[in-house]
């Protein structure tokens, strides 16, 4: 894996989206006891904003050390998220994302864990358009420099997870850095401009 | 022109006597228009300057001390005014995601505080966000600026917001009788407010209301100015000027975003350079469908609406 840091992330995005090309750019594989297979594309990382936990709820372990039950069920607890679950809730309950072993960490379709600061790669495998435009810098918010750094948010960091259609955002820190938060109510906007005969003195 | 006969304002010799006497009334009358100038302080270095394009390396180390200077009596504070200019390879272009914008004016007071507009008495914002009816489309025949709510987007409405689109073709530059503004390698357009004699040629001439008066001094409080500061951007303006968004000069130059596109809460601001293809702007034209505001009066913007879905 090539962890990259997001001011090369344009550049990168565009050579993985590419077919991979047999020149210099694609990366080599290591040779070893897995060169018979094709190898797997190398998948890019990107290094956003922390996600927006809620207050002391992670790391999950803390409470579901002793993990039990896999079956789907209503539980007696998480009712903050249980009652806003809207995320194909027919078809889908906690452990599709998250993982039933290690609670501090998601689950993939694939069986792979990814840590919450890459949950971007459980939301791209349903939303890759989203995804798409989110790695090229046209979906989501950039901060920073159009010609250098950017600072990336994370799919969470807008959508909240468990009713992801936008509503409103609001501004928090975590571990010290500024980010923003998903919210359930809708933005309000700023006071309207003054009309000219307002302006009259 | 050029090869009209000038009269010798102080002839040789032989000349008339009413000729001399009529150039010395001449010369006498400007002296006395001149020092009517000073008396109301207006200096006159300001006066005789050249064009902002003309002046050479010290003569804007000069002029930008002097804003400095301004912005010191007048706010009692330190500024930083620079004149950076255009980044060679580098035409800027933005993209605005109406399937994106709820509407909810952070742009607007964001680009207030980081272009030290005028906050009331004249209130200028060079950002305006019309609230549009999802059945007309976009249609200025029914478009709200001064919409009010609890909370948007409101149903059944979208939000198209206008600011100057940096035309190509820029009708503001054209009837300028004074060339007090411009547009720059970079693409953007910008005034000299100093250059500027506030006829408001422009603001007729622009399409998109994108330019502004300012009809009095304004209220900037000296705590809410913002000290880093652009000759041709975002240096307080005086009374009898025209101001416009200048794709937040003073940022964009130094490689920042500007501040619209930076607080904006849904991401549908973009903004990069069009001649780079992998930037964020060039990525939007090539796989969204991309609209020009206006497009059949031929101005060219280099301003873009999509819609990304």
């Amino acid at each position: 894996m090539v962890r990259t840091h997001a001011s090369s992330l344009a550049l990168a995005g565009a050579l993985a989206l590419a077919p991979l090309p047999t020149g210099a750019a694609a990366p080599k594989p290591a040779p070893g006891p897995a060169a018979a297979r094709p190898p797997a594309k190398a998948e890019l990382l990107v290094e956003a904003k922390p996600p927006p936990f809620s207050e002391g709820i992670f790391p999950c372990m803390d409470c579901h050390a002793d993990t039990k039950d896999r079956q789907r069920r209503d539980l007696g607890f998480h009712e903050e998220q249980q009652s806003v679950f809207d995320h194909d809730a027919e078809h889908r309950w906690c452990l599709d994302c998250h993982d039933y072993e290690n609670r501090n960490v998601l689950r993939l379709a694939s069986g792979a864990t990814v840590p919450f600061t890459e949950s971007y790669r459980l939301c791209g495998q349903c939303h890759g358009d989203k995804f798409r435009d989110w790695r090229l810098g046209i979906h989501g918010r950039r901060t920073g420099m159009w010609n250098g750094d950017k600072e990336y948010l994370l799919c969470v960091s807008c959508h909240n997870p468990h009713s992801p259609g936008f509503k409103g955002v609001k501004a928090i820190v975590v571990d010290g850095k500024a980010t923003v938060a998903p919210t359930l109510e809708l933005l309000k906007p700023e006071p309207r401009p003054r009309r000219p005969e307002e302006m009259r003195r | 022109m050029s090869d009209r006969k000038i009269p010798n304002v102080l002839p040789e010799g032989g000349a008339p006597a009413d000729a001399s006497r009529r150039a010395f009334l001449r010369t006498a009358a400007a002296g006395a228009a001149f020092s009517g100038l000073a008396g109301c302080g207006v200096d006159l270095e300001d006066v005789f300057r050249s064009h902002f394009k003309e002046l050479s390396k010290d003569e804007l180390a000069k002029v930008l001390a002097k804003v400095e200077e301004k912005n010191r009596k007048r706010f009692g504070r330190e500024t930083k005014v620079g004149a950076e200019g255009p980044i060679p390879g580098v035409e800027f272009g933005y993209g605005l995601d109406i399937s994106r914008c709820v509407g909810c004016r952070r742009c607007v007071y964001a680009c207030v505080e980081e272009n030290n507009q005028s906050r009331e008495t004249p209130q200028v914002h060079w950002i305006r966000v019309l609230e549009m009816e999802k059945e007309h489309g976009v249609d200025l025949a029914h478009a709200e600026l001064y919409y009010e709510a609890e909370g948007v987007p409101r149903p059944g409405k979208f939000y198209f917001p206008v600011q100057c689109q940096q035309c190509r073709k820029p009708p503001c530059v054209k009837v300028c009788p004074t060339q007090a503004t411009w547009k720059e390698a970079d693409g953007i357009v910008v005034v000299d407010y100093d250059w500027c004699i506030g006829c408001r040629c422009c603001m007729s001439g622009c399409p998109y209301g994108a330019r502004y008066f300012n009809w009095a001094d304004g209220v900037l409080p000296a705590g809410e100015l913002n000290p880093n500061q652009h000759y041709l951007g975002n240096r307080p303006r005086p009374k009898g000027v025209v101001e416009k968004c200048t794709f937040c000069i003073q940022r964009t130059r130094n490689g920042r975003y500007p501040a619209c596109v930076e607080v904006c809460p849904v991401g549908a601001r973009k903004f990069g350079n069009l001649l780079d293809p992998e930037s964020e702007i060039r990525r939007v034209m090539e796989t969204k469908r991309v609209y020009v505001f206006k497009e059949e009066l031929a101005t060219h913007p280099q301003f873009y609406f999509f819609y990304a879905t």
